[in-house]
Order: C-alpha cells, then sequence, then structure tokens
C-alpha cells in the first residue's frame, strides 16, 4: 500500500509526543501516512509554515486557532483544533532567591492560594516568561494572579522554551510558566525552583491541539481522519505506564527534545524534582495524553479561552467565541474516532470546572470517566 | 516627501549581519541598523522604534517580535508581521530564504517590497555560505580524526603511512563503516587503554 506523506510541525516540547510516537512506532504508517516531522525553531515559525501550506497539519498551542481564526494578532485564517493533544503539562518556577523569600519548600505544591500568596508576600514587581502571548500559560497564569486580590504587579515576557532556563539564570526574568520538559530541565540546572504546576490552577486544562487549515481540512477529510486516529493511538500508548520508559528514550533524542531520558520520566510519572537539592513532589495528572476524555475537543473549552482572552485583552468577545465555536471540532472527532473505538462523551459541551472528583458520564460506550478538572478557585464556567 | 526607512536586522553572527546590512544598502537608501545581542530584544527595539525588523525564520527569537504583535497599550507603535497575500510568490520566496519581516506603524507595501526583495536575496546566499563552512569545517575535522588513527596505528605496529591508511581503509569496508567512524573508534578505544 502506498503511503500519503504529510509534512508536520512541533515544537520540543513533551507534549509534541503523540506526533513523534504515532511516527517512531508505526501508528501512522497503519493508517497509510508517513508523516514528515519537523522540528521547528518556534510558534510563529510554525504558525506561518502551517499557514504558507509547507506544513498540513502541526502541534499547536490550544488558544491559537481560536485566535487566527478571529483574526487577533494580525493575521485572520480558520484554523481547526481536529483534537486536543495534551491535558496540563506546564510547569511555575521561581529564581532561587525567590523561592528562598517564598518559604517554597514548605508550601503545598498543589495549593495554588498558599503559593500565589507567598509570592505576593515576598513582594516585588515580577518578570514571568512564557513561551508565546497565545498560549495556555497567559492564561492561566492570569486567572492565577488575578485571584490573588492585590497580587503581585506583573510583566511578561516572551521566552522560547528551551532558553527559559538560561533566561532566569541570567535574571532577565524573576519566574516562568513553561511547558515540560523544560522546567524540570531549570530546576535540574540549579536555575529555577518549580513552585507550582499549572494543574494546581486548572486541574485539567486542554494545554496543546492537533491543528489543521480549515480549509485543509475541507479538501481532505479521510487524511485528517487517518491522522486524528494515528494521533490518538499514539496518546493512549503514551498514557499506558509500562511504555514510560521506552517512550523517554525515544522523545530524549536528539532529533526530538535532546533531553535526557531521565528528566522526561518526572512529568511522565508525575513525579516532579523541584530545585537542584532534589526535592521531590507527587503531581497527579502532571500531563495527559489520554485518560478522561483528555483528547476530545470540548467546545466550551475554546470557549473558556475565547473569554480569557477577551476579557483580558478587551477584543471582541462575540467574534472570540464564534471563532471558538468553530475552530474546535468535536464534530470531526466524533466522525472519526467512534469507528475507530473511542468512548465519545454525550455532548460537545459541558460546564468546565464543576468535577471535583473523578464522575461517571453518558457516553457511547458506557465506560467514560470524567474530571477532576476545577479551578483553584472553585469557579465553574458556563460556556452558554 | 518620505523620509528615509530605518530597518533593523535582528541577528547574531557579525558576519552574517554584515552581509544582509550590505546587501540592503545596495538595494536603496535605507538607515539600517543590527541588533546582535537579543537579551531584551523587545526593549532594544522599542528604544530603536525601525520601521521594519528583518529576523531569520529560524531564530527562536521571533516569538519575541511576535509578542510585540499583540501588544495594545495606547503607547505602542503597532507592529504586524508583513504578510502579502496579494503576491504569493514573494511570501513564498521568503518563506523558502528563511527570512520574516515585521512592519512598524503601517507602511505601504510598495514601501516594503524592495526591502525584502533584497532581503531574500542575501539571505539565500548567507545561507548558502554558512552550509559550505559547515561541510568545510566537517571535512577538516574529520582529516584530523583519521590522521591521528593512522599515526597510532604507525607508532603500536610499526606501519608506513599507506600501509595504516589502507587498514583502516580495509576495515571500515569489512565492518561497512565509514573511515572516520573506524578511526574515533580506535583513538576512543587507545584512550580507554592507556
Amino acid at each position: 500500500m502506498s503511503q500519503v506523506a504529510l509534512d508536520v510541525g512541533f515544537v520540543p516540547l513533551l507534549d509534541a509526543g503523540p506526533l513523534v510516537i504515532a511516527h517512531e512506532l508505526g501508528f501512522a504508517a497503519e493508517e497509510g501516512l508517513e508523516l514528515r516531522l519537523h522540528r521547528e525553531p518556534s510558534w510563529s515559525a510554525l504558525r506561518d509554515r502551517l499557514l504558507w501550506g509547507t506544513l498540513q497539519a502541526a502541534h499547536m498551542l490550544a488558544p491559537l486557532p481560536v485566535t487566527l481564526t478571529a483574526g487577533i494578532g494580525g493575521m485572520r485564517v480558520a484554523v481547526d483544533a481536529l483534537s486536543v493533544l495534551s491535558v496540563n503539562g506546564a510547569m511555575i518556577g521561581v529564581r532561587p532567591e525567590l523561592a528562598e523569600r517564598m518559604g517554597a519548600s514548605d508550601l503545598d505544591f498543589l495549593d495554588a492560594f498558599a503559593v500565589g500568596r507567598a509570592l505576593v508576600a515576598a513582594g516585588g514587581a515580577l518578570r514571568i516568561g512564557v513561551p508565546f502571548p497565545v498560549s495556555m500559560h497567559v492564561e492561566l497564569l492570569h486567572h492565577w494572579l488575578a485571584s490573588l486580590g492585590d497580587g503581585p504587579g506583573f510583566e511578561l515576557r516572551t521566552v522560547p522554551p528551551p532558553r527559559m532556563a538560561e533566561a532566569v539564570a541570567r535574571g532577565e526574568i524573576d519566574a516562568f510558566c513553561v511547558g515540560e520538559p523544560w522546567g524540570s530541565v531549570a530546576a535540574e540546572a540549579g536555575a529555577a525552583q518549580l513552585v507550582l504546576p499549572g494543574a494546581a490552577i486548572w486541574r485539567f486544562a486542554p494545554e496543546k491541539v492537533l491543528a489543521a487549515l480549515h480549509d485543509w481540512t475541507e479538501a481532505n477529510p479521510e487524511l485528517a481522519a487517518a491522522l486524528m486516529r494515528a494521533v490518538w493511538r499514539a496518546g493512549r500508548w503514551l498514557a499506558a505506564p509500562e511504555n514510560v520508559g521506552t517512550a523517554t528514550e525515544i522523545m530524549g533524542r536528539a532529533e526530538y527534545l535532546d533531553v535526557a531520558p531521565e528528566i522526561l520520566e518526572r512529568p511522565l510519572r508525575g513525579r516532579l524534582v523541584v530545585n537542584s537539592r532534589g526535592e521531590e513532589r507527587r503531581v497527579p495528572a502532571a500531563i495527559e495524553f489520554f485518560r478522561g476524555a483528555a483528547t476530545f475537543p470540548w467546545r466550551s473549552q475554546a470557549l473558556w479561552i475565547a473569554e480569557s482572552i477577551a476579557r483580558r485583552i478587551g477584543a471582541d468577545r462575540a467574534a472570540l467565541r464564534s471563532a471558538a465555536r468553530s475552530s474546535f471540532r468535536p464534530d470531526l472527532y466524533r466522525a472519526a474516532l467512534g469507528p475507530a473505538g473511542a468512548d465519545l462523551p454525550g455532548a460537545s459541551e459541558k460546564l468546565e470546572g464543576a468535577l471535583p472528583h473523578r464522575t461517571e458520564v453518558a457516553s457511547t460506550l458506557g465506560t467514560l470517566l470524567l474530571g477532576p478538572d476545577s479551578f483553584h478557585d472553585r469557579r465553574i464556567f458556563d460556556p452558554s | 516627501m518620505n523620509p528615509k526607512l530605518s530597518i533593523a536586522v535582528v541577528e547574531q553572527d557579525r558576519e552574517r549581519a554584515l552581509m544582509i546590512v550590505d546587501g540592503l544598502r545596495d538595494a536603496g537608501e535605507y538607515e539600517v541598523m543590527v541588533i546582535g545581542d537579543v537579551t531584551g530584544l523587545a526593549r532594544r527595539l522599542a528604544a530603536l522604534a525601525p520601521d521594519v525588523v528583518l529576523i531569520d525564520l529560524e531564530s527562536p527569537d521571533r516569538d519575541v517580535l511576535d509578542a510585540l504583535t499583540m501588544a495594545s497599550t495606547p503607547t505602542d507603535r503597532p507592529v504586524a508581521m508583513f504578510v502579502d497575500r496579494s503576491d504569493e510568490a514573494v511570501m513564498r520566496a521568503a518563506i523558502e530564504a528563511g527570512v520574516s519581516a515585521y512592519v512598524v506603524g503601517g507602511l505601504s507595501r510598495e514601501r516594503i517590497r524592495p526591502v525584502l526583495a533584497a532581503a531574500i536575496a542575501r539571505f539565500h546566499v548567507v545561507a548558502r555560505l554558512r552550509s559550505e563552512l559547515a561541510a568545510t569545517k566537517a571535512a577538516l575535522e574529520e582529516r584530523k580524526v583519521v590522521d591521528r588513527a593512522k599515526g597510532m596505528l604507525m607508532k603500536a605496529k610499526g606501519l608506513s603511512e599507506g600501509e595504516a591508511y589502507a587498514l583502516l581503509r580495509r576495515t571500515a569496508m569489512d565492518q561497512g563503516k565509514k573511515l572516520v567512524e573506524v578511526a574515533a573508534a580506535l583513538i576512543t578505544a587507545a584512550e580507554l587503554l592507556k
């Protein structure tokens, strides 16, 4: 059988895993696809190559299809989020001196209020590094810092993920919020102490999506479905604890992340080493590739993103909401993955943050458990 | 009436930066500056306030520039990435040459196009020179490794230079490896046995 070649872009992060595994372990080949993976130096380069057609699909920050579709940031191009690649996986870290002043080592690593209060008490304006201005990192930081009342003054600086450790070590930033493994890499190097996982702000935050141009998806429905199936199976494989060792060996290779497998294991096993003294913290669902319908592109997640951005930058709320509804594609997900054996939820929108515990929900196969998905401030987001 | 366009080139490699600057100066009356140190790139750009910023598509610092397109405080000069949808060929040429341009303050595309055209031409030349340089360096490096291995064989086994080379080449062929790999393996093994 001849294989169809697809050029797919990724940025070196652990959550590119489903694409790498789909290629390396033959899930793509089983669907008749040859994935040509391109490691991109920046999110803007990846976006441009997708927009100009040199890539057919890409690993993408979850809010980016929404803002591109809405035309925020100068370009208006309809981009589809075919599925969610990963949930959670971001880490917040601070300079070691700041961690010392906060008494970070004695705080509950999962208590966003306690860590936030300590940060306020430590005083001073914060320069916080984030990988890209349109990202869950930015939205989660705003959600968290705004909840602290008279919180710390802060300024966001864009720093490419692999340079986060260097930026904090050179004193260009005081803190960061970055996707793994780059938080763990900074902690390992002694440049920063991890103080809070993104999952402590929102316990089930969509992080990256599988994206393609809307026009491409429309013109190539079979290819899009094949790619979704391959990536979904790769996510299921990645989520199995017995595969962690193999996964880290593959992901660690020079052409992918070029990071020691031992460091990649930490987020995958939910055992983070938070500083160079080797202090360890357990994080449930530190990064999710499958469980709890992690890969389902909920319209309500997209709407949370739209509302959050609209509030933050004062953009047109109706336009963002409409872009959110059209860019996340649960309809395509259902059509492609139902026949492949995915247990599909009964609805495509839900209250976000309403499940404090793992909860059984209506689904096609009757086995689906969702949550916990709470926000740290117990707020519940109603998408309607 | 139009004042000279000011162009900032973000490039850490000095030689490369100078070549791009020369190319732009040949193309027209521009005020060209180079930002070589990317630390605090956003602040530097704010201070220089150029009309156009050129940056390598492969540079990880592009995201810093991109962040400026999201800046929304009224005092900021608006920055946009230059995308000319009416001219597919120019954009394709730019992406192939690996150049991206950011434009400050709503300049007309007629004024940007010649800048972009000159940048595209120069980025191509620079990319070619860079890969040639890398290839030359690698070849030199390989020769050094082979020479060292040859020297070790000559000393240890009392061979002539020609015999030592022949032995290395024969071993490489037998093992289906490159000559330089066999030479490197020999050097590593010899260091372990010291």
